[in-house]
């Protein structure tokens, strides 16, 4: 563990020497530390630059910020007062308490911490006011600089109905659908009908996944209209919603344009970002492997040609749905930097918070189109706090009580703003990083996301690395053939944690087992206690057992050195490593082949937590007379769970639709939990009455909170 | 009542009779078990000396035949021989005293003898208890610790006097060993009657989920005297002596499980108050930093967390073995090691109640304190408390007189004291809580700490009583006592250290004071407050 815990200061200095290095041995590419734009100090941009965000992407804002010699001003709501993008900023002003619409949302509070500490421009990262056009007309009154586009573009943009018909205008393929706001559910059912069913229901005013629903029949209408008016309400508080065709099993595919005011517009190549659960990104790389040189162009050129169109300036993404043929539609135009944006800059070797805060100044673009080239390939995980075996993730909190990310790898740049210690709170996105890899291949930097993933230590919160880790080496991915829907067609019965082969499930059971040997033998090493025989010799074979998923296997073990030879059931599995038993991180060489094991816990009885290959399973290794004697413990009856409903993560209750009494049909929906601003409809696992109902519209519940019984 | 005592020791103290098991730290172990008397032994006396010792042997270990084995198994639970065998490394116990039954048989005694439930139920007979002194003598003299593992139906009623003669045997030798030798007793199966008292005196007692019981009086005659209606479980389950009563210092799922679990207990302890606390490899850098506590003490003063954040960060390896986990959660104590040397950890715990100091944690952290100052284990104190519980339930109970307890225990305590202040330390509580004016070697602040009389509110109440600008007053006094500099100044701590660099601290100041050496004035023994 030693080597591996260091001080955040350490660390940072880690990842710059890290990437200096690596600059040396790959000069085109652009990883956070070396972009191919240079940083010229003569050119003057701001003195100080208020960041109106929090989080990873307020921390990325501001190195570029430092980088360019620019003070930063942080903003930050009670709870956040010791994040991290607090310390990091030169200057940090608390805006309120910890709910959004009163920290970050809270344009008053924000436009008066800028007035206060004379900041001259503002960045607002993406999501909260990034793309309120009010907050920039408000800005621009009192003469701050908004780092991005003027409001005409974010209105036109903003609104998906207006963004649409200046599409159609500017000759950008588009989706067919409804030019207008959708009254009520009655009214959504028939506009479905007429476009034909399936529809997507979203969001005017959205963005991000929220507030969108699929429908496949008129009851999934209505009941789409209902959630996504409600979720459009709480998370833009406006609940507007349009309708349009759903094209089904398309790919997402974005293009990164940048603009300056002085109609100048590149496009940055493409984003592919087909990885998604409900709406939301995962997974996404750049360069995409679906698109041809033909396609890319046209797509690029449609996005600049939109971007002209409404006099855009800064960075923005047009996003496009993809279908099998390679027809593109356009989706939305999101004019802010995206969560995806550090892909691009891998590829392009430009900094683009650089060239927003240049273009914000009212610089000219340095580059031409022909200046843009595709540099290898990068990968984005979303790293989240969320327990991916539950719908693919719903959101967990909790705090990070260890905390390492894998940036002592070559190439990996880890975009985060949260440290060991740090809180995941139930307040805002449970992103925990976005770990991006790169490498001269998409190989190169699909393998360097696995030893990341493999790497990356986070205890504390359950997180998705299982859900990633499966992703990146499943061979559809692997070959390119994704789509939006790609979680659901390979987990159809949802995720489920690694399969193991046979071959890995004899690594793992040796890897458990030298592991236990390991720590028996250290356990039974003292110092310094004069009552202890010198001539004991230390135990040299063992018989065990050991148990995963029901199976167990009689083992027996030898060991030579820091060597363990297993023999399990008649194969013979040698194990060797440091045995650093403090190290949240076990590299082990298992027959010959390297992995990094994560150990999440250890019991005195047996229990063994391993994190491998992603997933962590749950081992047990015991003597081969304890596990003789297993048989007649008594087995444990745990309750019976299908007459309880429990909340699956904390947040607080919208709607409860049962009282004690009622009869509920399986499936029949409950309750309605949001957390992380998603509404989440808890259902009945059987057709039973309802015995007792022990939660409220308005309360706030925990994790495995009781929230109904059933008889 | 023990149907086993097992004591370990260095090798070199244990010669011929005993077995070595285990590890370096040698564990040697004598038993008094499983001995079944059978009638028709005693036709054979035609058998040469040999055969008759090998019939024997081999009736012994069966316990109490095939079918007492199993019904046993049936209960889910493990045989004494069984357990004694998963306690311990293999082929390394030798039993004392399998052929008992002899000399009984020759003297004309009602033949049963011990609590090995295969055999007779398990009440304690007059021999059973001399073979457990003998093996606690052996213990006391050669400084190794008593294991007992106890299922047991109480005292044989059979035998009278005799048998309450042998309970008051074994309570004397457990008084004695008090302070010299760590016992432990861990409740396997019903313990009841007299037998209660031997785990009561002993320094651990242990339970097992659902197969253990203690009291005084089983459900029967609960009933016919109190007219109560309650079962075996709600009345001395492992769920109620280790949430309610307090009697019991934690509940393990199984008879492997709390086997197991005790193997790793008891590397924790030293071997007799003559050694040293042990020192076990470590694989944790001793300077180690620990980020994560510089956030873990929430800004606002009302705000509550975990204490085990803390102690989970700065310990070896997060490891930390709680003692009485689901009992008077307001104080947290237990045992971890810092660069491999065993400590004891008391902290009051912000998550419950405020971690404010009441009756019944106040005399689990005082019991503590006293086992770790017994046996040469450095106690750390963390302090986050708001003062003693208030309330007529506290003052009626006593709080005084048990608040006292913890008090005493650490102030009469001579190993090595190290206190970190985490935020409040107030009034009598703050004196209470291993203070500098209490000899405590080492006291830290954190910056986050107020050392203080009372909190802001409750002090601007009393002194500026009837006065306006209340606020005014409260802000001010923040100012003034909600921080360590008052403490400081005045040498009542000895340094205000970032969070992030306590565990390197306590392992420095552990190596320092690794050679203290502080004694009490001389008395037959103190007077503690019980």
């Amino acid at each position: 563990m030693a080597s591996h815990r260091v001080t955040p200061a350490l660390q940072r200095v880690l990842f710059t020497w890290q990437h200096v290095a690596w600059k040396s041995r790959c000069c085109a590419v652009a990883s956070h530390a070396k972009y191919s734009t240079v940083y010229d100090p003569a050119e003057k941009t701001f003195d100080k630059i208020l960041i109106a965000n929090r989080g990873e992407i307020a921390c990325r804002v501001m190195k570029t910020c430092k980088k360019m010699g620019i003070k930063t001003v942080a903003v930050h709501s009670d709870v956040d007062s010791s994040a991290v993008h607090v310390k990091m900023a030169d200057e940090a002003v608390c805006v309120g308490p910890a709910p959004t619409n009163k920290s970050y949302l809270n344009m008053d509070a924000i436009l008066e911490a800028a007035r206060q500490t004379g900041a001259q421009a503002v960045h607002p990262g993406y999501g909260f006011l990034s793309e309120n056009k009010e907050f920039a007309r408000r800005l621009a009154a009192h003469g701050v600089t908004f780092i991005g586009p003027d409001t005409h573009a974010i209105q036109a943009m903003g609104d998906k109905i207006e963004s649409k018909l200046i599409a159609k205008k500017a000759k950008v393929n588009t989706i067919p659908g409804f030019d207008g706001v959708v009254k009520d559910a009655e009214e959504a059912v028939r506009i479905a009908g007429e476009i034909g069913y399936p529809v997507m229901i979203k969001a005017s005013a959205g963005g991000g996944g929220k507030g969108m629903r699929i429908a496949w029949n008129d009851e999934e209408t209505r009941e789409g209209f209902r959630f996504s008016s409600q979720e459009a309400a709480s998370s833009f508080g406006d609940d507007r919603l349009l309708i349009e065709k759903f094209i089904d099993n398309p790919r997402h595919i974005e293009i990164q344009v940048l603009a300056d005011k002085h109609g100048n517009a590149l496009w940055l190549n493409e984003r592919e970002c087909s990885i998604q659960r409900r709406n939301q990104k995962v997974v996404e790389e750049a360069p995409s492997t679906f698109l041809d040189p033909e396609t890319r162009c046209a797509m690029g050129e449609q996005a600049v040609s939109l971007a002209k169109a409404v006099q855009y300036s800064s960075a923005g993404t047009v996003e496009f749905l993809v279908d099998s043929k390679k027809n593109f539609y356009f989706l939305e135009m999101n004019t802010r930097l995206q969560v995806e944006h550090p892909i691009t800059e891998c590829i392009t070797g430009l900094d683009l918070v650089q060239q927003m805060i240049r273009v914000a100044k009212g610089y000219p673009l340095q580059h031409r189109q022909a200046d843009i080239p595709i540099n290898g390939w990068a990968i984005e995980s979303r790293v989240y706090a969320e327990d991916p075996y539950k719908s693919f993730g719903l959101p967990s909190i909790g705090r990070l009580s260890q905390y390492q990310e894998p940036v002592n790898i070559p190439a990996v740049r880890v975009d985060s703003g949260i440290q060991e210690g740090s809180d995941i709170s139930i307040y805002y996105d449970p992103m925990i990083s976005k770990l991006v890899t790169y490498g001269s291949t998409r190989a190169e930097a699909l393998q360097r996301m696995e030893e990341a993933l493999d790497n990356y230590v986070i205890r504390g919160v359950t997180h998705n690395i299982p859900l990633l880790r499966e992703i990146i080496t499943h061979p559809r991915f692997v070959s390119g053939d994704i789509s939006t829907k790609f979680l659901q067609e390979v987990y159809p019965e949802g995720f489920k944690g690694h399969q193991l082969s046979d071959s890995e499930r004899w690594e793992l059971l040796a890897t458990a087992v030298a592991l236990f040997v390991a720590a028996q033998l250290r356990s039974q090493r003292f110092l310094g206690n004069l009552r202890v025989s010198s001539s004991q010799q230390e135990q040299r074979r063992w018989e065990l057992s050991v148990e995963l998923e029901k199976g167990v296997h009689a083992v027996t073990v030898s060991r030579s050195g820091s060597t363990y030879a297993v023999d399990l059931d008649g194969k013979r599995v040698d194990v060797s490593s440091e045995w650093n038993l403090a190290s949240a991180l076990l590299p082990v060489t298992v027959n010959g082949t390297q992995r990094t094991v994560q150990c999440l816990s250890r019991s005195a009885s047996g229990e063994i937590d391993l994190q491998y290959l992603g997933t962590s399973y749950k081992l047990r290794v015991l003597s081969k007379l304890a596990a003789a004697l297993n048989k007649h413990m008594p087995e444990k009856v745990p309750e019976d769970t299908s007459s309880i409903l429990r909340s699956p993560m904390p947040g607080s209750v919208v709607a409860v639709s049962v009282k004690a009494g009622d009869t509920v049909a399986e499936g029949q929906e409950i309750c309605v939990i949001e957390a992380m601003k998603m509404q989440n409809s808890m259902t009945a696992a059987k057709t039973a009455k309802v015995k007792s109902v022990h939660c409220n519209a308005g309360d706030t519940v925990g994790e495995g909170d009781l929230l109904v019984e059933l008889e | 009542m023990a149907a086993l005592k097992v004591v370990r020791s260095g090798s070199r103290l244990l010669n011929g009779f005993q077995s070595l098991l285990n590890n370096p730290r040698k564990v040697t172990c004598g038993v008094a078990a499983t001995v079944t008397k059978h009638p028709r032994w005693y036709c054979v006396s035609h058998l040469s000396v040999q055969e008759r010792i090998e019939r024997k042997r081999k009736a012994a270990l069966s316990g109490g035949g095939q079918q007492r084995i199993e019904a046993q198994h049936r209960r889910g639970k493990l045989t004494a021989r069984e357990r004694v065998e998963l306690l311990l490394d293999p082929d390394s116990f030798v039993e004392y005293d399998m052929f008992v039954e002899h000399r009984c048989s020759d003297f004309g005694m009602e033949a049963d003898h011990n609590k090995d439930f295969t055999v007779f139920g398990g009440s304690l007979s007059g021999a059973h208890a001399q073979k457990i002194c003998k093996i606690m003598d052996q213990a006391m003299m050669v400084g190794a610790p008593v294991i007992g593992l106890n299922d047991s139906g109480g005292a044989r009623i059979q035998e009278g006097v005799e048998s309450l003669a042998g309970y008051a045997d074994i309570f004397l030798r457990n008084v004695m060993a008090s302070g010299v030798i760590p016992q432990i007793s861990l409740i396997m199966g019903p313990c009841a009657g007299g037998a209660v008292y031997s785990p009561a005196l002993t320094d651990f007692t242990f339970m097992v989920k659902d197969t253990s019981y203690l009291f005084i009086t089983g459900p029967d005659v609960v009933k016919s005297v109190t007219n109560e209606d309650v079962t075996q479980e709600e009345l001395g389950g492992a769920k109620t002596h280790t949430a309610v009563s307090g009697v019991a210092h934690k509940a393990f799922e199984n008879d492997i499980d709390a086997l197991l679990n005790l193997r790793e207990f008891f590397n924790f302890l030293p071997l007799s108050n003559k050694d040293s606390a042990p020192i076990t490899e470590c694989h944790d850098p001793s300077d180690r930093l620990v980020p994560g506590l510089d956030t873990v003490v929430p800004l606002e003063t009302t705000k509550a967390y975990d204490m085990l954040d803390i102690i989970h960060g700065i310990a070896d390896e997060r490891e930390f073995f709680e003692i009485m986990p689901n009992y008077a959660k307001n104080i947290v104590v237990g045992f971890a090691r810092m660069n491999g040397r065993t400590v004891g950890i008391v902290g009051n715990q912000p998550k419950v109640a405020s971690g404010c100091l009441d009756i019944n944690s106040s005399v689990k952290g005082a019991r503590f304190v006293r086992f770790c100052d017994a046996f040469n284990i450095p106690i750390i104190t963390f302090v986050d408390v708001p003062g003693f519980l208030p309330g007529t339930a506290q003052e009626y109970g006593g709080i005084i007189r048990h608040g006292a307890k913890l008090l005493f225990a650490f102030a009469e305590a001579t190993v090595p004291k190290i206190t970190v202040i985490t935020r409040k330390a107030y009034g009598g509580a703050y004196d209470v809580m291993s203070s500098k004016h209490l000899r405590g070697d080492v006291n830290y602040a954190w910056p986050s700490a107020e050392v203080a009389v009372m909190g802001a509110k409750g002090a601007v109440q009393i002194i500026f009583r009837g006065k306006e600008n209340q606020a005014e007053a409260e802000a001010e006094y923040v100012e003034k006592f909600a921080n360590p500099f008052p403490a400081a100044v005045r040498g009542f701590v000895d340094d205000i250290i970032q969070p992030s660099m306590t565990r390197k601290r306590i392992c420095r100041d552990l190596e320092v004071l690794a050679s203290k050496k502080q004694a009490n004035p001389w008395k037959k023994h103190a007077n503690i407050p019980l």
